[in-house]
């Protein structure tokens, strides 16, 4: 039997102007169980948490049982007075009594009475309260950033900064991600690589941290603040420590078409390459699908060419496992594959590009070296047309595209029709656009300056076919506002091809339990209130992997990931909340139930001896509560069909006995 | 049937304690009122409330039950509610089948700032269940002293 | 019929949804009939959702789509305007009533140049 103590506060005014505190106090005396009831003005106040400290070691409670206000205003104040005075934090109770009872009752007798079963539903769930203890954790002070583009720079910049040690996997041979591809950035148009770069020399060179590029995650285990990572080093058939990035190998490389994914496939590389100048780090690749030596057998030139003696073709896939406590996604997006989207013609003529195609033809490190050229016959475009929405915004039941906005496509259009129109203004540049969508800070201001400083002609309306024809492209399509059909011309066709999340992210995310939506961006723990935090404790979400983003909001929120990261890593510790899910192993049959509807993936099996009859063992399989991951939702106690798992603080007998105490 | 008029329902809400706990604080907060009948139970989430809860309230005496719960996508354990969901899906069909008034058994959305929504949901709740008048039909009178 | 069991009908007949439409003109850009309709099909789908269907049936625009089914395959949105507008012809027809077509009287009026799909088309949409 518990030696229960109950309080039971004025609030001044607030509680007892409407509720008999007095008579309260004497009703629960008589409670089972109950040694002592008092009222006070306020039990909050210092004297109101003496009082209880004093009575807990005079009357050796082992419960207290407080009618107050709101748990959720004042529960954690009462739990560190009850253990300053060596209590069990987890033997206290609040009966709410303002918020549900004397703020919402106007007449005392009935408040009175409600109090009352408040009270005793409190006393009968600390009568079967047990002092909980949480668990603490050790936290491996470094940090893992998945991804290595602005986001994943950004966060590992961040995280350095503050001192913590920070590897970033980066699964191209380069960092930079997608922003080392751009030409230009909206709504300033300062150069990508320009701000860009020396972010990922800063990286490259900063102590803090370590660059593992051409790398791939393989698995994931453990929790936050001790996460367990095997990392797949793949052979890149160059020893990075060797290699000064000369270059001289790509000279040399008798295999010259190799389409060069760094410029969208419009023009060529060497099978041995650095993917462009300023590559972090700058080191040659062996592109294994293409080269000879590694193919045939005969070549080895650019062995027998590097001074350095980096090249190596017996090199092998290696695997780093390393310890982290915590981990950042910052996997990024990919423009969608237009090959479904016919009545563009984008598979039928060259000329007919997506923007970020685009965006490598504008680009001064692009193939043509900046002047704006058809991909066909290397002219110069006199009418471009701008599609937008191009497998944005679709009906879910649509074959292709997406349903989100992508966000970023109205304001990148505006850029290239603005930097099309600056650089060459004998060219028309029509834009068809369904919505112009610029919220952002000087967004709308430069869509409004490519309309009327560039005179570039926005449609309102949607291309319907584009039809190549005598070198030229026949532009269908609707103006809806002067509600007539338009054929246009045009030497080029660009699309605003949707974002979407790279495919690597989906099963990333079956690695790290990390929950996805159904387009297969990571979901957010809340999405108004931890936006860069993933459901999974101790997993964080930088960038475009969370959503479509812009830069600046990418950079911003790989600043809020960062600094989430450092409030975990400056701990020593991690003192867990003891309200967790516990098994009864008796009870458990290993149905894997809970496991099933756990949100955290908390639960493991275990295969454990139990004594059987006669003196034999059996190994039976039965449930496993990690308490540092389990958040305590309980779901999991209820799908149990064997009753076997409860959770602490909130038991089902706990609950029962509430339940009880008020229909009595 | 006889009526006392004296007679007033038994309300067992459980309420999550992100969402709708917070709401009833709220509409508290907000003075707006509530009939007394209404016992609020804290559990950390929707998905918590096992159907046991629920067959034991009514065994004990409880004339309704209602469960509140964060919106559906608003949990704060991601998937809770729709557990819960389903579960008292499937319970209360159970439960109508049993000759539980559908009318004594609800689940309701409300999240940390719907305090109004709250106090109305209650009042309407209580006034459907006073309708319906005691519920004996799961009553296990050995319980009652 | 009264104006909101109108677009109920028609939306049941057609499969389609005009409300999800998201007026980007796509269907009109790629309609090979735009210059011989006095409404053109983004026109109808919103005509239809605004209940403005009396004067869309009694436009001659709706005879002269091909029932080509490009905006159909093109409509990001699946609200598939060719079947909005066939749903239209389909109710002006069985509204006028006394048009049916008896099977017997089909193989007088085939001629070389009918296409299949026209007899099959109008099997559907003349029987009651």
């Amino acid at each position: 039997m518990q030696r229960i103590g109950v309080f039971v506060c004025w609030c001044g005014s607030n509680i007892a102007a409407t509720v008999d505190v007095e008579a309260v106090a004497d009703a629960l005396s008589k409670e089972p169980g109950v040694v002592f009831a008092t009222n006070y003005q306020y039990m909050c106040s210092k004297s109101g948490q003496d009082m209880i400290r004093e009575k807990i070691k005079e009357l050796g409670l082992t419960g207290v049982v407080i009618c107050s206000c709101s748990p959720r205003m004042h529960e954690a104040t009462f739990r560190k007075t009850c253990e300053s005075a060596g209590l069990n934090p987890y033997m206290v109770e609040i009966a709410n009594i303002r918020e549900q009872v004397s703020w919402v009752h106007k007449d005392k007798a009935v408040g009175t009475e409600k109090a009352i079963i408040l009270g005793r539903a409190a006393i009968a769930k600390v009568q079967l309260n047990t002092p909980l203890i949480a668990g603490q954790t050790p936290v491996t002070k470094r940090a893992l950033v998945i991804g290595g583009g602005i986001a994943g720079i950004q966060t590992a910049l961040d995280i350095a900064d503050a001192g913590f040690p920070v590897d970033i996997v980066e699964k191209n041979p380069t960092i930079g991600g997608k922003m080392a591809q751009l030409d230009k950035t909206f709504p300033t148009l300062d150069c990508a690589a320009c701000i860009l770069t020396p972010k990922m020399v800063d990286a490259g060179q900063n102590e803090n941290i370590r660059i593992l590029s051409y790398s791939e995650i393989e698995d994931v285990k453990g929790y936050i603040g001790n996460f367990d990572v095997k990392i797949r080093r793949k052979a890149r058939y160059v020893d990075e420590e060797k290699c000064t990035g000369c270059g001289t190998c790509m000279e040399k490389c008798p295999m010259k078409k190799v389409p060069n994914e760094f410029n969208m496939g419009l023009d060529n590389r060497t099978a041995i390459y650095i993917p462009f100048a300023q590559a972090v780090p700058k080191v040659a690749t062996i592109d294994a699908n293409y080269c000879l030596k590694l193919n045939t057998g005969k070549c080895g030139i650019c062995s027998k060419v590097c001074l350095a003696d980096a090249v190596d073709y017996e090199q092998k896939d290696e695997i780093l496992e390393e310890k982290y406590g915590a981990i950042v996604v910052a996997t990024g997006f990919n423009p969608i594959s237009l090959e479904k989207f016919d009545e563009f013609a984008y598979s039928q003529s060259p000329d007919v590009v997506s923007s970020l195609e685009f965006e490598r033809l504008m680009n001064a490190a692009g193939p043509t070296g900046g002047t704006l050229l058809r991909p066909s016959d290397k002219t110069h475009p006199h009418t471009i047309v701008f599609v937008q929405c191009v497998g944005s915004r679709c009906d879910a039941s649509a074959e292709k595209g997406k349903e989100y906005c992508s966000k970023i496509c109205c304001m990148y259009t505006a850029k290239h029709a603005m930097l099309t129109r600056e650089k060459y203004p004998d060219t028309e540049v029509y834009v068809f656009y369904i919505d112009v969508r610029t919220p952002g800070k000087g967004f709308d201001e430069f869509y409004r300056r490519a309309v009327e400083q560039y005179n570039v002609h926005y449609i309102k309306g949607m291309v319907g076919k584009v039809v190549p024809e005598g070198g030229k492209l026949k532009v269908q399509a609707s103006d809806l506002l002067d509600n007539r059909q338009i054929h246009i011309d045009a030497d080029m066709v660009v699309l605003a091809a949707a974002i979407e999340p790279d495919k690597s992210a989906r099963p990333l995310a079956t690695k790290l339990t990390a929950s996805m939506d159904t387009n297969d961006f990571f979901t957010e723990a809340h999405p108004k209130l931890r936006p860069v935090e993933s459901p999974t404790a101790g997993i964080f979400l930088s960038g475009t992997c969370q959503g479509p983003k812009d830069i600046p909001e990418t950079v911003a929120q790989a600043g809020a990931a960062a600094s989430k990261v450092i409030s975990l890593l400056v701990k020593d510790n991690l003192v867990g909340n003891p309200c967790v899910a516990k098994p009864d192993e008796l009870m458990c049959n290993g149905c894997s139930s809970c496991e099933k509807v756990c949100p955290y993936g908390a639960i493991t099996y275990e295969d454990k001896p139990f004594r059987g009859p006669n003196r034999t063992t059996l190994i039976r399989r039965v449930a496993v509560v990690n308490p540092a991951v389990c958040q305590g939702c309980g779901a999991c106690t209820v799908a149990c069909p064997s009753g076997a798992m409860d959770l602490l603080g909130f038991s089902n007998r706990q609950i029962m006995a509430e339940v009880d105490a008020i229909c009595k | 049937m006889q009526v006392d008029k004296n007679w007033t329902p038994t309300i067992v809400a459980f309420c999550c304690n992100w969402c709708s706990y917070a709401g009833a604080d709220l509409s508290g907060n907000n003075r707006l009122s509530y009939p007394a009948n209404v016992k609020i139970i804290r559990i950390p989430c929707s998905c918590r409330l096992n159907p046991m809860f629920i067959l034991r309230a009514f065994q004990r005496g409880a004339d309704g039950v209602i469960l509140c719960g964060c919106h559906p996508g608003d949990c704060h354990y991601t998937t809770g509610n729709y557990y819960a969901r389903r579960r008292m899906t499937l319970l209360f069909s159970m439960l109508d089948y049993l000759g539980i008034e559908k009318e004594r058994t609800r689940v309701e959305w409300v999240s940390a700032a719907e305090g109004a929504k709250f106090a109305a949901t209650m009042n309407e709740f209580v006034e459907a269940v006073t309708a319906l008048g005691e519920n004996k039909r799961l009553e296990d009178f050995r319980c009652k002293q | 019929m009264k104006t909101e069991d109108m677009i109920k009908e028609i939306t049941r007949i057609s499969g389609g949804n005009p409300a999800k439409c998201m007026k980007c003109g796509k269907c009109s850009g790629a309609c090979p009939a735009y210059d011989e309709m006095d409404y053109h099909p983004h026109q109808f789908v919103n005509m239809v959702l605004d209940g403005r269907i009396e004067e869309l049936a009694g436009s001659k625009g709706i005879w002269n789509c091909l029932s080509c089914f490009a905006c159909l395959e093109r409509c990001p949105r699946s609200v598939e305007p060719a079947r909005i507008i066939e749903a239209v012809r389909v109710v002006t027809l069985r509204k006028a009533g006394a048009n049916h077509l008896k099977p017997d009287d089909i193989p007088a009026r085939l001629d070389d140049d009918i296409p299949q799909q026209a007899i099959t088309s109008a099997m559907r949409k003349y029987a009651k």
